[in-house]
């Protein structure tokens, strides 16, 4: 289940380039894949055409007048409630809360990690198994209970109290992945650094964080998805002008009031879709590594 | 002197437990919080609270199971529960089907592999809001799909899910397929690069066809990937909320309400604490229930071993 393996195909050699088996083989491939680009390419298309032409024509047909109106509106113009200053509060208000939340959250997540890995004390991993039965537990039974605790600490409506929510959230799958990275590293060599006086902090700036860089880049790659698509968190604790790119789209594109304008709804949601799938594009082989790192536990 | 060196000594030997490694500790202390207060402390406190008639304000007013007796003869609650277990066994079924099927067809050393597979994954990037919406549009009955069909020359084609309360969670299913089978499907293609090519050596040699190769061989060997893959949608498909949220709202009316929408609604808007923690608190159960076999699978079964 390791990443390398997925280079070599295991599956048998097809004989013919062009036998039976593979046409149908290729056949429904393509069809397949006509199904997931579907929705991508029908929210392009219908953001690029005027209002006009997406009430003659159908969903699917390329526009005849290409116009790009409709993203400048749903960046600058699209109302929410009274708000009309458009997609872009959102988008800065998710940059705001994205950057400290994985900065703070991979900090705690990496160091979380590497005391387990190489300082074991006495209930570590205790504390471990109940941060992995967390990941499992319905966040729904822990929104009360943190508006309590943030409103405790004066950080409730606060864009801190949300990256604190982020951190808390993001910590066991994090923590899992700089633990079984951190374990990997040989002993011997956490063992010469203590010879050499090395403490706790010494040994992980000078040895750990440098051996970990790939980790980390997994870790933010896992992050900067996960929060920016995060919605349940944003919408309860954060007020209405610190809402979430999401929370702020959901509510330009689902409002009841005024005429819909399908192609400024579909510029919006493409633009909140934006940043993840550059990320997904960019980082290729290291985003299917993080999910895989995420998904096949222990 | 000689005692207090050697106290000394004896000190320097056996330090006390509790200031061992004072650093990792302090470094730990967040990670002790969350799992103690947050996920702990938090979950006992729901579940606590659940038994109480808080409505605004939390306050320790026990009634006993009052607040359950309430939530399963509330048909909002019966409809999300219902609407759920539709969601959850077709996804469940369905996911590990595409997932599956679409890894073993990459599997079998084709050209542009990495293209399909970037085809296939790039929706899980996406968030259930874009989504919901996207979806929403497609679906739409006046421009979307059907119109499109209609004006095709099929005059009397139907398909407008959001819009009918029965086949509304089908409507929801589309796009959740379209988002989460991707994952899926990268979990499976790493279980079977991970299958020794012998065996299908083996199986050829025996003159076992392909489809029942993976029927009867390599799925099997598959078990703890597909035990993985279940854990991982089961988790899923409970939380499942932004997408209803966007692209249905619940509706028509409570036709595609979910659990997880139930309790919010209760805790957020209708100002009924004790009736979000008491679902909460069923959401919790029903986890339990699935995560306790799986946990006895993977973790009793070794220990017998």
């Amino acid at each position: 289940m390791t990443d390398q393996s997925v280079i070599e195909p295991s599956g048998s050699k097809p004989s013919k380039r062009f036998s039976r088996g593979n046409i149908i083989l290729y056949g429904t491939l393509i069809v397949v894949s006509m199904y997931y680009l579907l929705p991508l390419y029908v929210m392009i298309v219908t953001s690029l055409k005027g209002m006009p032409e997406i009430r003659l024509g159908n969903v699917f047909a390329p526009p005849i007048e290409i116009t790009f109106e409709p993203w400048v509106r749903a960046w600058a113009e699209a109302c929410t409630g009274i708000n009309c200053d458009g997609l872009s509060r959102g988008f800065w208000n998710s940059v705001n809360i994205l950057i400290p939340s994985v900065v703070l959250s991979i900090a705690i997540a990496s160091v979380n990690g590497y005391a387990l890995a190489h300082w074991k004390f006495k209930g570590s991993e205790t504390f471990f198994t109940i941060l992995i039965i967390g990941a499992f537990i319905p966040y729904q039974t822990m929104l009360y209970p943190i508006v309590i605790l943030l409103r405790e600490i004066g950080l409730m409506g606060d864009l801190a109290g949300l990256v604190l929510v982020h951190t808390v959230f993001g910590m066991p799958i994090l923590t899992l992945l700089f633990r079984n990275y951190f374990t990997s590293i040989p002993e011997e060599l956490f063992k010469a650094a203590r010879v050499d006086g090395a403490g706790f902090w010494g040994i992980y700036f000078r040895i750990m964080l440098p051996m970990a860089l790939p980790i980390f880049v997994v870790a933010i790659i896992l992050q900067v998805t996960g929060i920016w698509n995060d919605f349940l968190f944003g919408v309860i604790y954060t007020k209405p002008e610190t809402y979430p790119m999401t929370v702020q789209l959901n509510n330009i594109v689902n409002s009841v009031q005024g005429v819909k304008e399908y192609n400024v709804n579909m510029a919006a949601t493409l633009l909140t879709g934006l940043v993840p799938l550059i990320i997904y594009f960019i980082s290729g082989k290291l985003f299917v590594r993080g999910i895989a790192a995420g998904a096949v536990k222990g | 002197m000689t005692t207090t060196s050697q106290d000394d000594a004896r000190a320097a030997r056996r330090p006390i437990r509790l200031f061992r490694n004072p650093m990792a500790k302090i470094a730990s202390i967040p990670m002790i919080l969350t799992a103690l207060v947050v996920f702990v402390g938090g979950t006992a406190w729901t579940v606590v609270y659940s038994f109480t008639d808080s409505r605004l304000l939390p306050r320790l007013n026990f009634v006993g199971l009052d607040q359950y007796e309430r939530l399963w003869s509330t048909r909002r609650w019966l409809i999300s529960i219902e609407n759920l277990a539709i969601y959850g066994i077709c996804s469940l079924i369905l996911t590990l089907l595409i997932g599956f099927t679409l890894a073993a067809m990459l599997d079998r050393k084709i050209r542009g592999e990495a293209v399909f597979r970037s085809i296939f994954l790039y929706p899980f990037a996406l968030s259930f809001v874009v989504t919901g919406l996207a979806w929403q549009w497609i679906l739409n009955p006046d421009f979307g799909l059907q119109e499109v069909v209609r004006r095709m020359g099929w005059e009397g084609f139907t398909f407008d899910p959001l819009n009918n309360p029965d086949i509304v969670m089908f409507g929801l299913l589309i796009a959740g397929l379209w988002q989460g089978t991707g994952l899926i499907m990268c979990i499976m293609l790493a279980g079977l690069r991970g299958i020794d090519e012998d065996i299908w050596k083996a199986a050829k040699v025996d003159g076992i066809g392909t489809v029942k190769t993976y029927v009867r061989i390599i799925i099997p060997m598959m078990r703890p990937v597909f035990i993985t893959a279940l854990v991982l949608i089961a988790s899923g498909i409970i939380k499942l909320y932004d997408l209803v949220v966007a692209q249905t709202n619940g509706g028509p009316g409570i036709a595609s309400e979910v659990p997880a929408k139930y309790v919010i609604n209760y805790m957020f808007r209708a100002q009924n604490l004790g009736q979000g923690f008491a679902a909460s608190t069923m959401m919790l159960v029903s986890v339990i229930i699935i995560l306790v076999p799986w946990a006895y699978l993977e973790f009793g079964g070794k220990k017998r071993d």
